[in-house]
């Protein structure tokens, strides 16, 4: 039996009707650990064995009483490594945070324990989130389980690849400019980023700030809005959160487009796009019209250049700044050979950041400092607004925007070098788009291309529609699961 | 050298920070109390932990406003904070939330008088800002600790016009400043303590030349003395540089007060660039119309509106409306003591003869008054109704001063109500002269002065409770019956 070869909401309905113990999951979890983690290593850090079993007698008791009633009670979750956890290493993949023991718990950390999930580890992920392969990590390389060639993307690759090798149902991950949906995408998994600030960032060690959001991923749609669900929240210690009227996310599960007015993006990025994704939003139209939305193309009135670099210009200005605080003063890393301050913050920083981290606080240097901030932070600052606006005005004639999550399949291991740096960047192109404006998105599966690669859409709604988003994708995934066969994991091995 | 000096005037601009006496930081809400412990007054959030955000404490905004305000600026309506990013220990983030490029104040003034008649300072802008942490050096083990609780207390730096042109100016400037901004009760503004920092900006240049000339910046400057004195001795270094024929350096120098003299910290290749950028976790503050009239609406009487009004009000001479009001709070026992006992020029000079002389014995500056009003007036009650004299009321004062006695209930206690009853007063007026008839003699033979002796004596055998005007009239009734005899 694997019992975690279920969704979230099934696990926790057998646990609620006692055919599981949370016991038994957790002792599942581990136990896939043992069978596929050694190949796969999406997790930096996992916990103890005897305080994993002894929290879910806590969590079963409390269960029994009657005390933790919430849908995902008891269900195993996996969190990315830039998500604060109090008295757990939190290490952003970087040597420069290697042993750094956060004295907080992120407020989604918090709003997760007090639904009843139980926290298996820390995934791997990109350095400090830059990066679109988890191959950034100064720790390990992480395997896509649908084909273990490939990257499983970036950079949540980790907190993708533990949900896609089915040893947890549900984890976090961080999309700054595309980093939940396009390893969700790699993975044949489902990943959403909520609109901007339905998420605490408060505990989310920051790569850009003004970009930054935590979002669930999982194996289907129902899962990641029961999970955003718990997580989301209006939070007094993050300034840019954001009050909306209702949290209710499964509300949006209902499986019904007809009527709704669906975008389906036409700029074709430097021609990039893979020929089997171009199919398979062809194919997706047919299925969105058979299911009654009107369904028509649509170009944006920028082109996908323009927002990857203003993306670029704008995260790594942000990165930049955020990234000052590792300084070897305070905690983490230290270099040991220095004579003075000066020497102590170079050696430091060139020891303790790897090269991806290094190359974008270099580009936000740069695009910072007097007599470039004009033409480069400025002027990106400029056209991060008129993409908003423009944004607004499209959503005025759809409800939702689809589009592919990427414009590949996938990101061989080998291919990733330091070559060639800006190669990947390319991938982010049609991600960033929700970034820039901090609109809802959800990247859903839609079947594989011809290598057994899954293929990845996502949904784009307007601000603060990510129940419509949740909608659109539900329906669409209903759909899909008629269509295609989903493809066993385990038959893969 | 002196002669040349005429042919220069000196241009000064002045940067103050100003720390606000908030219970929490600005962006946490950690105590900003003073003297606590190391580290104790920290969270995540002052000292830069991966994943901490700030939030805005809303009454720094309140008090900027108000400062704003008093300084006659325009209240930006919507302003927002920008980062300032330099390496330093003692700034744990690696930058100071600061703001450039939207202000919350800018464009105001300050009028003060000079020898020349009223001038109008220019203020250039008010910003919001973060203090940051303390670096402790250990000689002994050769390292440096970091005490952040000062960390994230919140600061507001006041940047003026170039518009002063002598360190007595200045000093006069900020006076006003600290004035203005102790009654509003939002700082404290100690030099000393840091609360108040000021650097100076001095540039010099001939006398009837419109460009400016190249400034320096002035730091370390810890008390008024001190900023005239650098500003002195800066004004002479760089003329004496021109008359060289050299040039004034930009740079930012370091005043040595003990030396008396200054030394460069920086020079102008050295500035650094601070890559400002706007501060994505916090939004933009928007102040309403709604908010500031609110905070207008609360703002105090300041000090030269109180010197009109003394003057009307209260007929005080101009000299002690000056004085009265130095202090808010001062003028506030003033006001609270007239209003209960309705003598206000008593209350004055109990204020500024009895009062300001034993604050300045204590030698404590923090202007702190340690009776209330309810006291004073009650004193100043019993000297109208004759029931103790002078000379006891003064004592009673400073029991009321040092041990914070009730005025009525001490002098009851101690038996220091003045003797009303003529004949007790009678009777002693005989027995004294009685027993100096030497006296009584003398003062027979014409000397008068002998009387003086008299009541004195009288007042002695009456331990000074008698009222001094009924005891010479009994005297003199006394000694009058003696010469009809
Ligand atoms: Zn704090």
């Amino acid at each position: 039996m694997n019992d975690i070869d279920i969704t979230a909401l099934e696990l926790s309905k057998k646990i609620k009707n006692k055919e599981l113990t949370v016991r038994q999951v957790v002792e599942s979890v581990l136990e896939r650990i043992n069978e596929i983690e050694d190949q796969i290593q999406s997790f930096l850090f996992i916990r103890d064995k005897e305080e994993l079993l002894l929290e879910a007698d806590n969590i079963q008791e409390k269960i029994n009483s009657g005390e933790l009633c919430g849908v995902l009670a008891g269900v195993p979750i996996a969190i990315k490594d830039n998500i604060c956890t109090k008295g757990i290493k939190t290490t952003c993949a970087s040597k420069i945070l290697e042993n750094f023991i956060p004295i907080y718990d992120a407020t989604v950390i918090k709003k997760i324990k007090e639904a009843g999930m139980i926290i298996i580890g820390k995934t791997n992920m990109d350095e400090f989130a830059m990066g679109t392969t988890t191959k950034t990590s100064a720790f390990q390389v992480t395997k896509n389980p649908r084909n273990k060639k490939y990257t499983p993307g970036g950079s949540s690759g980790g907190s993708a690849a533990a949900v896609a090798s089915k040893i947890v149902p549900l984890s976090i991950g961080s999309d700054t400019g595309g980093s939940i949906r396009q390893p969700a995408a790699f993975c044949g998994i489902t990943g959403m980023k909520p609109t901007y600030g339905l998420v605490s960032r408060n505990g989310l060690i920051a790569y850009a700030s003004s970009f930054d959001q935590i979002g669930p991923m999982g194996n289907n749609v129902s899962d990641c809005a029961a999970l955003l669900e718990v997580m989301s929240s209006y939070d007094e210690k993050d300034a840019t959160s954001r009050k909306i009227n209702d949290y209710q996310f499964t509300k949006g599960l209902i499986e019904n487009i007809a009527g709704m007015n669906i975008g389906i993006l036409q700029n074709d990025f430097d021609n990039t796009l893979e020929n089997t994704i171009k199919k398979a939003l062809i194919h997706s139209k047919e299925m969105l019209e058979q299911l009654g939305a009107n369904v028509s193309y649509v170009s944006l009135p920028f082109t996908l250049e323009q927002a990857l670099s203003t993306y670029y210009i704008l995260a790594c200005a942000e990165a930049s700044s955020n990234l000052e605080r590792y300084d070897g003063v305070k905690y983490g890393f230290r270099a040991k050979d220095y004579n003075n301050l000066q020497q102590m913050y170079q050696q430091t920083r060139t020891q303790g950041f790897g090269i991806e981290v290094k190359r974008r606080i270099m580009l936000g240097t740069f695009t910072l400092s007097s007599g470039y901030y004009e033409d480069y932070y400025k002027k990106a600052l400029k056209v991060r607004n008129k993409i908003k606006n423009q944004l607004a005005q499209i959503f005025e004639q759809y409800d939702v925007l689809l589009m592919p999550t990427a414009p590949v399949t996938g990101i061989k291991l080998e291919e990733c070098n330091d070559n060639n740096p800006t190669k990947h960047y390319f991938s982010d192109g049609y991600t960033v788009i929700a970034n820039l404006a901090g609109l809802p998105a959800i990247s859903v599966p839609y079947g594989y291309d011809n290598n057994g690669l899954p293929i990845g859409v996502q949904f784009v709604g307007n601000c603060c529609e990510d129940k419509k988003v949740i909608q659109a994708a539900y329906t669409y995934e209903q759909k899909i699961k008629g269509q295609q066969l989903k493809q066993n994991i385990n038959s893969k091995r | 050298m002196e002669n040349k000096k005429t042919q220069y005037e000196t241009v000064i601009g002045l940067e103050v920070h100003i720390e606000l006496c908030t219970k929490t930081k600005i962006f946490c809400s950690c105590s900003t109390a003073f003297g606590s412990e190391v580290n104790v007054n920290t969270c995540p959030v002052c000292t830069g932990m991966p994943g901490s955000l700030p939030v805005l404490n809303k009454k720094v905004v309140d008090y900027a406003i108000a400062v704003g305000l008093a300084l006659n600026c325009n209240i930006t309506k919507v302003t927002t904070f920008d980062r300032k990013n330099y390496f330093y220990p003692d700034n744990p983030q690696g930058y100071q939330i600061s703001q450039l490029y939207h202000p919350i104040c800018t464009n105001g003034y300050v009028t003060i008088q000079t020898d020349s008649g009223e001038r109008k300072i220019g203020i250039h802008e008010l910003h919001m800002e973060e203090d940051a942490g303390k670096l402790i050096h250990d000689e002994e083990c050769n390292c440096t600790y970091i005490d952040f609780n000062r960390s994230g207390v919140p600061l507001i730096e006041i940047v003026t016009e170039p518009h002063m042109s002598s360190g007595d100016e200045v000093i006069k400037f900020l006076e006003k400043l600290r004035c203005r901004i102790q009654y509003l009760e939002v700082s404290d503004c100690k030099l000393q303590e840091g609360s108040m920092r000021v650097d100076v900006n001095v540039s010099v240049r001939k006398k009837g030349d419109i460009k400016l000339g190249t400034r320096t910046e002035m730091k370390n400057l810890n008390s008024f003395r001190a900023i005239t004195r650098a500003i002195d001795h800066e004004t002479k270094r760089q003329i004496e540089l021109i008359e060289k024929g050299d040039q004034v350096q930009q740079e930012t120098r370091r005043w040595d007060d003990g030396k008396g003299t200054s030394y460069v910290m920086r020079s102008k290749e050295d500035a650094k660039d601070y890559r400002y950028f706007p501060e994505p976790d916090l939004p933009p503050v928007v102040i309403s119309n709604d908010w500031i009239n609110a905070i207008r609406e609360n703002q105090p009487e300041f000090r030269e509106e109180k010197i009109d009004r003394y003057q009307k009000q209260y007929n005080l001479p101009e000299y002690d409306s000056r004085l009265l009001t130095e202090s808010k709070q001062m003028a506030q026992c003033f006001e609270q003591t007239t209003l209960l006992c309705n003598r206000p020029k008593e209350v004055a000079n109990w204020l500024m003869v009895e009062t300001m002389g034993l604050l300045k014995d204590r030698g404590n500056d923090s202007g702190k008054i340690p009776f209330s009003p309810k006291q004073l007036a009650d004193l100043i009650v019993m000297i109208d109704k004759n029931i103790i004299n002078r000379t006891v009321a003064k004592e009673v004062f400073e029991r009321i001063f040092y041990d914070g006695v009730e005025p009525v209930s001490y002098v009851k206690e101690h038996g220091l109500a003045m003797v009303q009853d003529d004949d007790s007063i009678r009777l002693a007026v005989e027995q004294v002269i009685k027993e100096n008839s030497q006296s009584v003699e003398d003062y027979m033979a014409g000397k008068t002065r002998a009387m003086g002796f008299l009541v004195g004596q009288t007042m002695k055998a009456m331990k000074g409770k008698a009222d001094p005007k009924k005891v010479n009239q009994l005297v003199e009734a006394y000694l009058k019956t003696l010469t009809n005899i």
